[in-house]
């Protein structure tokens, strides 16, 4: 079966000044698929990121998110992805229902969806309970779990994570990931950074980044054969290990 | 549209939501109107003064020179003839005019009494208060010189007074539109300073960016939910200020809000100005207050007189908004002047504002870089 490309990057470079955050990285990731976007602070995970979404101008390269050029088609772009940042992207003094219906008003939903998408969402997440509650007086794993489901709210072709699950006790990541894993069963294309070994193992692909290049890119089981290690974790620290760029 | 009104409707859920910034936003204006209340007396140099001498003879003329040699008057004019009072208040920087009668040496010789009319305009009441004690003072001084003279006969100069616009001298004229200046623009660069920070530093932002939003639509539903509330706020003041301190709203309502509008839009600029700057609310709020509020107090006007300042000083001034705004409030609502008399000041407001939303919205980043 032929797999349907949705992300394509050639040769992107981001340059701040002397020093290059994104150095030269290609890929392509397909409809449906889960992409690990791995690599230490610093690497350049981040500024990659913002680029695909149209948040930063690259230096050089080019890009296609869904079929649109990330120079000439921004707004095409924006309106068929999703993003959910490493800060919480919720407003933590509006109520559940009201971020769900702020957010799918943004992405121009008509009134009719916004209220049928908002009971299923509150529905499925179990906050009928909390729908009137204050986003701000939630546990932080259920706040995750609602922006997620937020940011995918208009039914996008691609959602960016930026380190998603960040401070989230293993449980709820599990959950968060088995909600990763019903977005990409409807053919959503997850893009997502992560500092946990464990999540890498459940992404259909992984691409490390070291010093702002992409130093391997292959199927967790891949990378393992072809660096010969029993676990993520070991060639994550193969890999990282030979950085001369120090963390932020 | 719906954008648009989705974020209007979560701007005002971060407004309601705000305890601190309800107190802020309403309770301001009425602490200032309290605050000052308490009326500043000032010592005045140098201001302009028109004589009018129906007498024109030896002794009005040592008077006038009494007065030229003063350094709290400049004398502008000497006339001689009838003049419309009020178009010299209108259309010069004139505050008061003394009027010595056709009789004056004659009285003054023969019945060693005579009156003379002072007339100040009193739409600044602790300038016209000041002003006709000096040039009280300075006829006590001319009646003496002449009683030293004629030892026999001690003469007396009655002065006569008539405070134009400001009968009573009511601080409230003054500083209520002083605060009225204040309040609308300290709130609104303050209020939409800091909300567009907050979602920066939240990383709301970021979302929101993200999202295919026209940044003018999140830029305007700031802008909307507190010029509303500026509106209202203004109505709070104008109410406490007509039913609390008896003050008169003489000109044109109409014309009053309008001209708000214009420096509240000025102001909603300058917020936003602000917050591309700066990237904590923090920063925003100290940039707002410091940056803000002592030149509003001390360029407006209210508090002190800009005519006394040196030159520099009345130069800054100028790029002061409320400066502006608060002669449009004084000729309209004390004076009940109308249009005529304040399309230069409006276009001076307008001119600024439209040259900060200009410079903001070109400067507003759509991209984090």
């Amino acid at each position: 079966m032929e797999k349907k490309i949705v992300i394509k990057v050639e040769n992107l470079v981001k340059a701040f000044g002397d020093f290059i955050a994104v150095d030269n990285i290609s890929f392509e990731v397909y409809q449906g698929e889960i992409f690990g976007f791995l690599g230490a602070n610093g690497a350049g995970k981040t500024t990659a990121m913002r680029m695909l979404c149209g948040l930063s101008t690259p230096t050089s390269g080019d890009a296609q998110i869904a079929g649109y050029d990330i120079y000439t088609n921004t707004e095409d772009i924006k309106k068929n992805i999703g993003y959910m940042s490493q800060k919480f992207s919720l407003y933590e003094d509006l109520t559940v229902k009201e971020n769900i219906r702020f957010f799918a008003g943004v992405y121009g939903l008509d009134i009719k969806t916004i209220k049928r998408k908002s009971e299923e969402l509150i529905n499925t997440l179990g906050l009928n309970a909390e729908a009137n509650k204050l986003v701000g007086s939630l546990p932080l794993g259920w706040k995750q779990k609602l922006a997620f489901s937020v940011a995918i709210i208009h039914e996008p072709k691609v959602v960016f994570l930026d380190e998603p699950t960040g401070g989230v006790d293993p449980v709820t990541r599990r959950q968060f990931w088995d909600m990763i894993y019903a977005a990409s069963d409807k053919n959503i294309t997850v893009f997502v950074t992560t500092h946990y070994m464990d999540e890498a193992e459940y992404c259909h692909r992984v691409s490390m980044m070291v010093d702002g290049k992409i130093e391997a890119l292959d199927t967790p089981q891949g990378l393992k054969d072809t660096y010969h290690a029993q676990s993520m974790d070991q060639v994550f620290y193969q890999l990282a290990r030979a950085a001369t760029r120090s963390a932020d | 549209m719906r954008q648009l009104l989705a974020y209007i409707k979560k701007e005002f859920y971060h407004v309601f939501r705000d305890s601190k910034t309800l107190i802020l936003l309403f309770g301001m204006p009425i602490v200032q109107i309290l605050l000052f209340g308490f009326a500043l007396t000032n010592e005045i140099k140098n201001s302009e003064l028109i004589i009018c001498d129906y007498s024109n003879n030896k002794t009005s003329e040592k008077l006038i020179e009494k007065f030229r040699a003063n350094n709290n008057f400049l004398l502008k004019e000497v006339i001689y003839d009838d003049h419309d009072y009020n178009q010299i208040f209108r259309e010069s920087k004139v505050k008061l005019i003394i009027t010595l009668p056709e009789n004056f040496e004659g009285d003054l010789i023969h019945q060693g009494k005579s009156t003379v009319l002072l007339t100040a305009d009193a739409s600044d009441p602790n300038t016209s208060n000041t002003l006709v004690v000096y040039a009280t003072n300075i006829l006590y001084d001319f009646q003496k010189e002449m009683s030293n003279n004629v030892i026999l006969i001690p003469y007396t100069i009655d002065t006569s007074i008539r405070m134009m616009y400001n009968p009573e001298l009511k601080g409230a004229y003054n500083f209520v539109p002083g605060v009225m200046s204040l309040v609308l623009l300290l709130v609104c660069v303050l209020m939409t300073s800091v909300s567009i920070v907050r979602e920066k530093e939240l990383g709301t932002m970021e979302i929101l960016l993200v999202s295919p939003t026209n940044p003018l639509i999140i830029i305007i539903s700031k802008a909307i939910p507190y010029f509303l509330l500026s509106i209202v706020n203004l109505t709070v003041i104008l109410l406490l200020s007509t039913y609390l301190l008896d003050m008169p709203i003489n000109g044109s309502l109409f014309l009053l809000y309008l001209a708000s509008s214009i420096l509240i839009l000025t102001a909603l600029a300058l917020g936003l100005l602000i917050s591309n700057v700066t990237n904590s609310q923090e920063a925003a709020m100290l940039i707002s207050l410091m940056g803000m509020l002592m030149p509003t107090i001390l360029f407006t006007g209210f508090m002190f007189p800009i005519e006394n300042m040196p030159l520099p000083l009345q130069i800054v001034s100028n790029i002061v908004p409320s400066r502006w705004y608060f002669i449009i409030v004084k000729d309209v609502v004390i004076k009940g002047l109308g249009f005529a008399s304040i399309w230069k000041e409006m276009l001076v407001l307008m001119g600024m504002a439209i040259f900060l939303l200009a410079l903001s919205l070109k400067k507003f980043k759509t991209r984090l870089e």
